[in-house]
């Protein structure tokens, strides 16, 4: 018989004895878990970025000083993109003797690619979606451009040499949040009448943009392609280069079900490790007598890595099964609660989850099993003979680089894993040390209490390494979920907190000097709003310590942008709340007669600006130079007005400056809009609403998610449970047995058995508590950069319903050590 | 008459069909007497201990024990007269792992609710000689240390009778002599009645009777002269 058949009909036979139940059980709910969260993450990751799609309005932007070339067009064509072009440019809109600068897009059909269009055929009226573009002849625009002409819809217009029909009001342009504080009002035509309008001729300033989508795959090996090929001058805009609060949005939502499958995968590792090691056991007798029948060891290890391997593939496509079901309810449930609709899953998670169990169930296992090649023959004389445990240390490494292989497939993100991992170690550690502190505290108590709770906490701490087991894999379940629950109710809240209330939906730009005290005025006095008015100047910055400062010195998309365009400075005499100074130091009001500047980091750190670097910018024809004196860190979270620049107050005096600032507006007094335009006509309204409702959706779904994916690790811990009761379940039944010879009872043994899972369950819940504290604190620390709370209601209940968990999957895992005569198990020992 | 076994039978499932280890066992036994249950391996006499002292239910007939119909109670009602009036003595011991020495033989005085468990437990410990070994574990003591604890707590609650399933059977000729002893000197100290399982016929010499347990059949008896 070959070895594969004889592991063929080894897994058959252990499989008819149960012995195999357990590690099966493990499998499959491993890889459901996997897959259910493989897949379904993979399609909340992909429709999160779909979202995030919506503001650049396709996957990929090229932007360009030039024309798209029809050679660039045909290489999109030919990789399978959808490809559609658009022309932005300023220039004046006239009606009658009114003009007003506007900013002009020329839209090809198919545009948005990504997000929807919404209009309006009133002021402030209804919002429709638009399924198309603006037929040829006519302009959709802002509502500020028909106040500041005062026309409305329907009324002619004229740009260029070309005269056109006002047919629809913009009221939500998926692309327009990139450039909130530079545009003026948006003016929308057909590409087929650009010509018309004469406005584009060689060398007139204006932005050609190709926008590209398509699958993931292709758009990441369009963009590789575009971005070597440096001669093209091409700007390439990326989901991830898109706002950076959406950026850090993506991340965190990675990081968190990153960590969420990780945890559940360690806790699987463990079941199968468990329930392998009590497959071990029981398998000495087998080997010892396979060795005296003359196996060596090599064929007892083929034997027993092939029966494992082949009960992983067969177990990892059943989970794989069962969590393509559990994805599929859940995505339906989680379409409940968006609008949006996820993308299909794809077959890849799949296939990974099938994989990751094989080697999750190989890499737990083995290290268990390798210990039966070492079983002596002369076992079957002598049954006290068992062979040498497999060291702690092995298991642990093993374990170690099991995972380790694992964690990144499963997050795809290195630095993050090895974040993570040593986390989950540092946590694992804390609650091991944790767990025997309390089980030694177990031996010192049980003195002086009466014989259930004596004999309870006596098998807590005789049998300390599976308790230390179940505290952890238990406590690490109910951390994960308390720690989910903390972020959810605490973290998120307070972030949406801060958004909440105060968070300025509207941005007035384009004020004049002398229209600031009758705003600050009017916005105090009528709309009940108290906010600063903010100075901004447009500037370009030209030089860098004395050397001229060129784009193309930069290898950064971004900073080449920065280096290429004029952009905002302001001045202020005190730093603004949501700021702080990270290196140097604010100015103090007297000196004005130098110029300093205050650098965001981010820019500071794109653009290379140090410390005492010498600036100059140019600001309509006049340069002026100063020295950085500071470097701030900036909350952009807050959509506060802010500035990568500010200027000491003198400095930027005499220059040509327009005022900006923001503020909320409830929905019952958005008519107060309407005055704004016309008291202050200069003054310039931008809508931030719908912009910060898509970061907030975003929020909400991750977290949504994240809960979701949290549940499979209490489940795992269950699973824990489980496996270790299963690896005692002989101890207890002989005891029980025991027991009853000596007089107990039924109501005595369960007594006990409660009285042990009561004590395994309050350690494991106090010790997630503690966890759950010092994670969140850490994460409200460092990653969300909130203040952090003590929640203490968490300490009462968390360890409640821990204990609760444990004592009744606890006390129904060994319940039946009751069922069976106590002389059949007395006998049997 | 402390048991009276009538016709009793054991029968159990088997993959060939039903395999009958007891029949039609009728025996008595007095208060005060030991009596030994001799037999090969196979004969069922370990069977036939777990039937009379209650820790199985026969196939056929009945058991009654210190004075209860053992066949007319459920589990919890036949712990409850082990509780107070059975006592036991296994081959391998049967200690709580977990527990130390006096916790292991406060055990039967617990679920008896006796008072001052743990000084009874203590003086029974003496009795056998463990006074210095109360706070140790079981893996902390010799097998024949184990064996003692194991004789102090089946004598923990001056039970009426005692149970031995071969209590030297895992011990060496020489420590198995001293249990023996010691199980026996105990016994007349706290005059119990004895009945010992064993298939060595120099230890069932000791006892006052001695019945033969042929292929789950009563082949034979035998008494001791009592000169």
């Amino acid at each position: 018989m070959t070895l594969v058949n004889a592991a063929f009909t080894a897994l058959r036979r252990d499989w008819r004895a149960g012995e195999l139940r357990l590690i099966a059980l493990a499998t499959v709910l491993a890889v459901a878990a996997l897959a259910s969260v493989g897949l379904f993450t993979d399609r909340v990751r992909r429709a999160i970025e779909v979202q995030a799609t919506e503001l650049l309005a396709a996957d990929l932007v090229l932007e360009s000083t030039n024309p798209i070339t029809e050679e660039l067009l045909q290489r999109a064509r030919k990789s399978g993109l959808d490809h559609t072009r658009n022309v932005n440019f300023r220039s004046m809109a006239l009606s009658g003797e009114r003009l007003e600068l506007s900013e002009v897009k020329a839209v090809e059909m198919g545009y948005p690619l990504r997000g929807q269009m919404r209009t309006s055929i009133e002021l402030f009226g209804a919002e429709q979606v638009a399924t198309t573009i603006p037929e040829r002849g006519t302009a959709w625009v802002d509502s500020r451009l028909l106040q500041a002409l005062g026309i409305s819809v329907g009324a002619m217009l004229k740009l260029g040499d070309f005269e056109l029909r006002v047919d629809r009001i913009i009221t939500y342009e998926p692309d327009r949040g990139g450039e909130l504080f530079n545009i003026a009002p948006r003016l929308l035509i057909n590409l087929g009448d650009l010509d018309a309008t004469g406005l584009i001729a060689p060398g007139s300033r204006a932005d050609f943009r190709l926008l590209l989508g398509g699958n993931p795959e292709a758009i990441a090996a369009f963009r590789k392609k575009v971005e070597a090929n440096k001669n093209e001058r091409l700007k390439v805009q990326g989901i991830r280069d898109a706002r950076p609060e959406l950026r850090r949005a993506l991340e965190r939502a990675e990081q968190f079900l990153g960590l969420a499958v990780i945890v559940a995968i360690a806790l699987c590792g463990l079941a199968i490790a468990m329930a392998s090691r009590r497959f071990a056991l029981r398998h000495y007798d087998t080997c010892a007598v396979l060795r005296c029948l003359g196996a060596n060891q090599q064929y007892l290890t083929g034997l027993f890595t092939l029966q494992m391997l082949m009960l992983a593939l067969l177990f990892s496509a059943v989970g794989a099964a069962l969590g393509f079901a559990g994805q599929t309810g859940l995505a339906s449930l989680l379409q409940g609660m968006t609008s949006r609709v996820l993308p299909a899953p794809t077959f890849w998670p799949l296939l990974s989850a099938v994989l990751a169990g094989v080697v999750a169930v190989m890499g737990f296992s083995l290290p268990q099993l390798w210990r039966l090649r070492a079983v002596s023959p002369l076992r079957v004389l002598r049954r006290d003979l068992e062979p040498a445990p497999v060291g702690s240390h092995i298991v642990f490494v093993a374990a170690v680089i099991t995972l380790a292989l694992l964690t990144p497939w499963q997050s795809g993100n290195l630095k993050m894993t090895l974040n993570v991992f040593m986390g989950m170690l540092g946590t694992a550690a804390v609650l091991a040390a944790g767990a025997l502190v309390g089980i030694r505290l177990c031996t010192r108590l049980r003195r002086g209490t009466g014989i259930a709770w004596r004999h309870g906490l006596a098998n807590v701490a005789r049998r300390a390494d599976g308790s230390v087991a179940q505290i952890l894999a238990i406590g690490l379940g109910v951390t994960a979920l308390l720690l989910l629950t903390l972020v959810r109710s605490d973290l998120l809240e307070s972030w949406q907190d801060r958004l909440a209330p105060g968070t300025p939906n509207y941005f007035l730009i384009n004020i004049q000097s002398d229209e600031v005290a009758g705003l600050e005025k009017f916005l105090n006095e009528r709309a009940a709003v108290t906010t600063e008015l903010y100075p901004m100047v447009r500037a370009r910055l030209t030089q860098l310590n004395g050397k001229a400062v060129n784009p193309d010195d930069y290898q950064d998309a971004r900073a080449q942008r920065l280096a290429a365009r004029e952009f905002n400075l302001s001045w202020s005499s005190k730093i603004q709340d949501d700021n702080e100074i990270i290196q140097g130091d604010w100015w103090d009001e007297q000196a004005t007669d130098k110029v300093f500047f205050s650098v965001e980091e981010g820019i500071g750190d794109s653009l290379g600006l140090n410390m005492n670097d010498a600036l100059t910018y140019s600001v309509a024809g006049r340069e002026f130079t100063g020295t950085v004196r500071s470097i701030r860190s900036v909350d952009w979270d807050t959509f506060n007005v802010n500035f990568f620049v500010i200027a000491n107050p003198g400095a930027l005096e005499g220059l040509p400056a327009t005022w900006i600032t923001s503020f909320y507006l409830p929905k019952e007094r958005r008519h107060l809009l309407v005055e704004i335009v016309r008291g202050f006509p200069s003054a310039t309204i931008i809508d931030v609403a719908a912009l910060i409702e898509q970061v907030r959706a975003i929020m909400e779904q991750v977290s949504r998610t994240v809960e979701f994916v949290f549940g499979f690790t209490l489940l795992a811990g269950v699973l824990v449970l489980f496996a270790t009761l299963q690896n005692t379940h002989d101890e207890r039944r002989l005891e029980a047995a025991v027991m009853r010879s000596l007089g107990a009872d039924r109501g005595a043994i369960l007594k006990s058995l409660a009285a042990e899972f009561l004590a395994l369950g309050l350690i494991a819940g106090l010790l997630a508590a503690l966890g759950a504290t010092a994670i969140s604190w850490l994460l409200a620390r460092f990653v969300f950069e909130l203040p952090f709370t003590l929640n203490l209601l968490l300490w009462l209940w968390g360890p409640l319903s821990c204990t609760l968990v444990v004592v009744v999957t606890g006390i129904a895992g060994t319940r039946h050590v009751l069922d069976v005569p106590p002389m059949v198990v007395l006998r049997s020992a | 008459m402390i048991v009276q076994a009538r016709q009793l039978g054991k029968q159990v499932a088997s993959p060939t069909g039903t395999l009958t280890i007891l029949a039609d066992i009728d025996l008595i036994i007095t208060a005060g007497e030991s009596v030994a249950i001799i037999g090969v391996s196979g004969s069922g006499k370990s069977t036939l201990l777990g039937l009379l002292a209650g820790l199985d239910l026969p196939s056929a007939g009945e058991v009654h024990l210190a004075g209860a119909a053992l066949n007319a109670l459920d589990e919890d009602g036949r712990a409850a007269v082990r509780a107070r009036r059975v006592g036991f003595v296994f081959q391998s011991f049967q200690l709580l792992p977990g527990l130390t020495a006096l916790e292991n033989v406060m055990l039967p005085l617990e679920l008896a609710r006796i008072d001052q468990a743990a000084e009874q437990a203590g003086a029974r410990l003496a009795e056998v000689g463990l006074a210095e070994r109360l706070h140790h574990y079981p893996r902390q003591l010799s097998g024949g240390e184990q064996q003692r604890v194991a004789i102090a707590r089946a004598f923990a609650c001056r039970p009426q009778i005692l149970f031995a399933d071969e209590p030297t059977g895992n011990l060496d000729q020489q420590t198995g002599a001293q249990i023996i002893e010691l199980l026996f000197r105990l016994n007349r100290e706290h005059a119990t009645t004895l009945v010992l399982v064993t298939h060595d016929p120099a230890i069932a010499s000791h006892c006052d009777r001695c019945l033969t347990l042929t292929a789950g059949h009563i082949t034979g008896e035998k008494r001791r002269d009592i000169g």
